[in-house]
């Protein structure tokens, strides 16, 4: 991917909190990155790393209270979407950025048809009549592979399959030919083989439309195949970013690597007993004052627990992580350490 | 393992059916029937984990629940160290319960909220054993040991816990009357990635330490392979291939195990990029209404004539390897009976 492009999407130093009863929730702590034309930008994490947070904050999608958008910048198109007015951020929504929710059954209306829920981007965006908008309706839903499609405009979400569903939720993202495409968990409720059948589709409409993809995901194996650049989430930071194959090959951040030997592989040797991670990813009461890994890391030192580490930059061109390991002349062997 | 060939497997199921009846229309006349389970067997070993595998919706989880006499199967049997289960009256079956418990996906929603960790983990003690208020009190903290949890926190209730500490506490509870078998129903689903491993290995320990046998229900291939002796491989209501975990995953027969395994994306971008999925078009049919002849024959790559026709019968391929396909229908031999198999490969 050309790292000279401008990027489209430009993020900067955003932060989000919940305010609950038990207290505040710092789900997004300054959180930088940025999306080139073109690109598939993995996010990885586990559960309540922020990273669906992260990307629903962009558009201003969570409800507020308890959400709140304490700080940063995010650039598209030349303007703050966090600074626009609800109406300028309504012509974005659904039409330049589109969104791929985790699960179709409850992203898709069951009282409407698909062919109603289909029409309403495209008849509030681009203004279409009801019969242009119907016909784009179909070459939609046949540009991502679903049979009969005419007749299937006027069946209801639960006539239609899981994968089938998440076939309809592209369609709808894609309505309005979208510059953005967030995907946030687009397989993780699908079984495996209709995952496949997703992905493929995936690869062959970036291929034919030439959009720019933020794929969030736990899963790294689905990262592997399909992203160009992958950034790594924990506990609402970016801890680790960079391109595909030194994520994978090279991980700098101790998360990163840990991550990448829990999960046992289908192919290839099978391990006698797998890797744990000890302990359980932190909640963040307030903003981190210090590496929030610490307590699960094996190479944790005292200044670890003094400030919070931020991303530095590593050998690889474009390859990041927020760790003081990479301050060390060098990073100590695994083998050495774990004893 | 190698005198495996003389061992009596202790849980054997023979053309097990699980159908659940259909019901429409004013008077509720039945229509028909959901055939979750459609005449499955096989053997599980002492001290083995027998691995089942499938998509949502293939019956895997039917098959777990349906061995314990979870639900009141409609055909086959099913003996577990020696007893009948599947068709005796409830107050033998009763009496044979310990000896067979079950881990289940949730354990949010299999845990009663309203109850402490000890209660819960002291329930089946309750129920089956007859303990002074120290002993129950000293099997508690036992069990809470071997799982890994602090026994100071005994006195707490589910919702203090995060999703891996609750799984641990569906251990405890099940390993509370020292089972031979435990059904495994997706324990780890729920987890997230870091944590998944961890439960994994505590059920290996486990399953060392007291001498287990699990049935492992899963839909996640990687770790299947990782803990399986042996794996099983089920679509729609049906084994479609048995086999040792090394000779399943080197090398798959059946059509639907091939597929399924080149669907897993695996975590290296160098593999990714070359790798070419066998992707099935298609979605899998309803239960109610299976095809005729082979049930994968409406997705399958390399379906012919007689697929659409006849039911594949199942064919031994010596060493546990079994595969139900028509690919494989000359020179092999077909079998009735299923074999445990040698899992020392």
């Amino acid at each position: 991917m050309p790292d000279t492009a401008m990027p489209i999407l430009d993020v900067k130093g955003l932060k989000t909190v919940f305010r609950t009863r038990g207290g505040e929730v710092h789900a997004v702590n300054s959180v930088d990155f940025d999306l080139r034309p073109g690109e598939l930008l993995g996010v990885v994490g586990e559960s309540g790393s922020g990273k669906s947070v992260t990307m629903m904050s962009l558009l201003r999608l969570l409800p507020s209270p308890p959400a709140e958008m304490r700080d940063g910048k995010v650039m598209f198109d030349g303007q703050d979407l966090l600074k626009i007015s609800p109406e300028e951020l309504r012509k974005i929504r659904g039409s330049k950025i589109g969104f791929i929710f985790q699960d179709p059954m409850t992203s898709l209306n069951p009282v409407y048809t698909i062919g109603f829920q289909l029409a309403e981007p495209l008849r509030a965006h681009l203004g279409m009549s009801k019969a242009q908008a119907r016909t784009r309706s179909v070459e939609l839903l046949q540009l991502v592979g679903i049979p009969d499609a005419e007749r299937r405009l006027k069946d209801y979400p639960h006539q239609f399959s899981g994968g089938m569903r998440q076939r309809v939720m592209i369609a709808i993202a894609l309505a309005c030919d979208p510059q953005v495409l967030i995907a946030d968990e687009p397989t993780t409720a699908l079984d495996v083989t209709i995952q496949a059948q997703i992905i493929e589709l995936v690869k062959e409409l970036r291929q034919k439309l030439g959009m720019a993809i933020i794929w969030i995901t736990h899963d790294l194996g689905v990262i592997a195949g399909i992203a160009d650049r992958v950034m790594v989430m924990y506990a609402g930071q970016v801890v680790e970013e960079g391109p595909v194959g030194e994520i994978f090959r090279d991980p700098q951040h101790p998360y990163t690597q840990a991550l990448l030997k829990t999960v046992p592989a289908v192919r290839g040797p099978r391990e006698e007993k797998l890797q744990v991670i000890e302990g359980q990813p932190p909640i963040m009461h307030g903003a981190p004052v210090a590496c929030s890994f610490r307590n699960r890391c094996q190479y944790a030192f005292d200044r670890c627990s003094e400030e919070n580490p931020e991303l530095r930059s590593v050998s690889a061109p474009g390859h990041r992580a927020a760790c003081f390991l990479l301050d060390k002349a060098s990073t100590p062997e695994p083998e050495a350490v774990n004893g | 393992m190698a005198e495996v060939e003389t061992v009596a497997p202790l849980v054997k199921v023979r053309d097990l059916k699980m159908y659940f009846p259909i019901h429409a229309g004013l008077f509720r006349t039945h229509v028909g029937d959901i055939k979750a389970v459609d005449g499955i067997s096989f053997d599980i070993l002492p001290g083995e984990t027998l691995g089942l595998v499938g998509e949502s919706g293939c019956g895997k989880s039917t098959v777990g629940r349906s061995i314990l006499r979870l639900y009141d199967v409609t055909a086959g049997t099913v003996e577990i160290n020696g007893f009948e289960i599947a068709h005796v009256d409830r107050d033998s079956l009763r009496s044979k319960r310990p000896m067979m418990q079950m881990i289940f996906q949730d354990p949010q929603a299999s845990l009663n909220p309203r109850m402490t960790v000890a209660s819960i983990i002291g329930e089946p003690l309750d129920e089956h054993m007859k303990l002074s208020s120290d002993e129950r009190l000293a099997r508690i903290y036992e069990l809470m040991d071997w799982v890994g949890l602090n026994r100071e926190f005994a006195k707490r209730y589910p919702h203090e816990f995060s999703g891996g500490q609750r799984q641990r506490i569906g251990i405890a509870r099940a390993l509370a009357l020292n089972p031979k078998f435990i059904v495994c129903d997706e324990p780890i689903a729920a987890l997230d990635v870091s944590i998944q491993a961890q439960v994994v290995n505590l059920l290996e320990e486990l399953q060392e330490r007291l001498d287990l046998t699990y049935l492992f229900i899963s839909h996640d291939l990687s770790m299947v392979r990782h803990i399986a002796d042996r794996v099983a491989v089920m679509y729609l209501g049906r084994i479609v291939e048995v086999g040792s975990r090394e000779a399943l995953f080197a090398e798959p027969l059946h059509p639907y195990t091939q597929a399924l395994l080149s669907a897993v994306p695996e975590p290296d971008p160098e593999s990714e990029r070359h790798r070419k999925p066998i992707v099935l078009q298609g979605d899998v049919p309803s239960p109610s209404n299976p095809p005729q002849g082979c049930n994968f024959s409406t997705r399958c790559p390399k379906v012919m004539d007689i697929c659409r026709q006849i039911e594949p019968a199942v064919r031994d391929f010596g060493e546990g390897r079994q595969v139900a396909c028509h690919l494989y229908s000359e020179s092999m031999q077909t079998t009735a009976e299923p074999t445990a198999g040698d899992i020392t490969n």
